[in-house]
């Protein structure tokens, strides 16, 4: 590992050993929070039972139907827009302070339409997370080199192959930030929309415990969505980085 | 001045577009789940001229203030720093992204049992959620200062205080802003959040009582003077973006 990599761990491991020392001193009180060794415990109790199974499957369920769309969405929307230039041109102010509207605010609108089941919270993980993909994929396309475009002309390829011999890996590098900002997004939508208010999930389970002050199986679940997303982010990154390195853009 | 003229056209056809798109929506679903744009418009009206809505709009303000002033000077004093700091920059940079990637509304309850129920807690939740991209950017816009200005500098044996004031802030001044659009709407989006599910006062609070009492017309108002607000200070903030970045590309 390098070295800023070990100085990382020693951060982790530091801030722990902090928190560890103030819940056992007592500055830190049992209710506010409980010390990282018990809840390390009780994380473990928690995966060993399995009575967060169902809401980690509902969970996960949402966010891939989320992620799904707003990749399907994303890349379809994407290549029509950049066909469509005048279309695109109107769509800019959207995409520009698209970001800056809390798309929770939606939320309640949403459950007033459909009800409160799966569709309300995998909408707002979709619309989290679609125009991220749509953003990054134009961008991508915009840069595909217009030589290799020519050369695919004169060597007279089919639409079919230009777009996955040549289009598709030249975007690539940007169509992978697309996704890990979707899949980032899509995450905090589906979790963020359950705890504000759903019928289960993690998201719901965390404020469910969070109202019965049951800190017990509060703190683990959220160690458990830190680590996940924190997993996944890493993973995505890792890929990203790599797909730049490769073609010479980091 | 045509440019000016078709950006302005662009976005007047935008909003027809969507307006076009929920009028149609509502006489797709109907009475009972949504409103037509022209009665929520009149029910803003109503709701915006009596009195209890200015107490709750100005509690969503004050704390949306005081978290963002909190968030600028804590995002550019650590940015600053992390930007100076090569080591700490390459060590921090990382986990301060992978920390804006978590769903920031499963630490609320940690934030609510250590700040209790009220304006403090909402504070902290918009700080949780906008110091972060001010901190990235500021970091970036520090680290990618021209090694010349920076050369400059100590030719002319400036101090580190005024190493910042003249050199570094000024050049990096267009990047930071960005951070500081960036951060402006997260803030607002951590406020609200906050205030949607611990709070008896601000706007947040009032979208909550509006599907409690499922009155549609009430959640569609304040979701649309949410939005309203957020993409007309947006659009304010993108074109002193647009100019910051435009006017050192010419300088240079």
């Amino acid at each position: 590992m390098s070295r800023v990599g070990w100085y990382r761990c020693a951060i982790v491991l530091a801030s722990l050993a902090v928190l560890e020392a103030l819940s056992l001193a007592g500055i830190i009180d049992r209710i506010t929070m409980q010390a990282p060794h018990l809840i390390a415990r009780d994380f473990y109790r928690i995966v060993v039972s399995g009575r967060m199974n169902s809401a980690i499957l509902k969970t996960l369920a949402n966010t891939l139907a989320a992620l799904g769309l707003a990749l399907g969405v994303g890349i379809v929307a994407a290549v029509l827009l950049h066909r469509a230039r005048a279309l695109r041109d109107t769509l800019d102010p959207l995409f520009a302070t698209y970001y800056a509207v809390p798309v929770f605010a939606f939320y309640p609108f949403f459950i007033v339409v459909f009800g409160l089941g799966d569709l309300p919270q995998i909408l707002i993980g979709f619309m989290l997370g679609v125009v991220a993909m749509i953003v990054n994929t134009l961008n991508g396309l915009d840069r595909v080199p217009g030589v290799l475009l020519k050369t695919a002309r004169i060597l007279r390829l089919p639409p079919a192959d230009v777009a996955l011999r040549i289009t598709l890996p030249a975007a690539a590098p940007h169509i992978v930030t697309g996704v890990k900002l979707a899949v980032a997004y899509a995450f905090i939508g589906v979790i963020g929309s359950e705890f504000i208010l759903s019928r289960g999930g993690i998201g719901y389970e965390i404020s469910f415990a969070y109202t019965n002050f049951d800190n017990a199986v509060m703190y683990p679940l959220i160690v458990l969505i830190l680590l996940a997303s924190i997993a996944i982010n890493a993973a995505l990154s890792r890929w990203e980085r790599a797909l730049l390195e490769r073609r010479g853009m980091l | 001045m045509s440019a000016r003229w078709r950006g302005s056209r662009n976005a007047l056809l935008l909003v027809a577009a969507l307006l076009a798109i929920w009028q149609a929506l509502y006489w797709w679903v109907g009475d009972s789940a949504l409103a037509s744009p022209l009665a929520t418009l009149r029910y803003t009206a109503r709701m915006v001229s009596s009195g209890d809505f200015g107490a709750h709009a100005y509690d969503t303000m004050r704390a949306f203030v005081i978290a963002f002033a909190f968030s600028v000077a804590i995002g550019l004093a650590a940015g600053f720093w992390l930007g100076f700091q090569r080591i700490a920059g390459d060590t921090l940079e990382p986990m301060l992204v992978a920390v804006y990637a978590i769903p920031k509304l499963t630490l609320y309850p940690i934030l609510l049992l250590a700040f209790g129920l009220g304006l403090s807690a909402k504070v902290a939740f918009g700080v949780v959620h906008g110091v972060i991209p001010i901190i990235l950017f500021t970091l970036a816009a520090v680290r990618n200062t021209k090694p010349i200005l920076i050369k400059t500098g100590r030719v002319l044996k400036l101090e580190p205080g005024e190493m910042v004031r003249w050199i570094l802030f000024p050049a990096a001044v267009p990047e930071i802003f960005t951070g500081l659009r960036v951060g402006f709407s997260l803030t607002l989006i951590g406020t609200l959040l906050a205030e949607m599910f611990a709070s008896q006062r601000g706007l947040g609070y009032l979208l909550m009582t509006g599907i409690g009492l499922h009155n549609v017309e009430q959640v569609l108002s304040v979701t649309l003077l949410i939005v309203v607000f957020a993409a007309a200070v947006s659009v304010l903030l993108l074109q002193i973006d647009h100019r910051l970045h435009h006017g050192i590309s010419r300088g240079s």
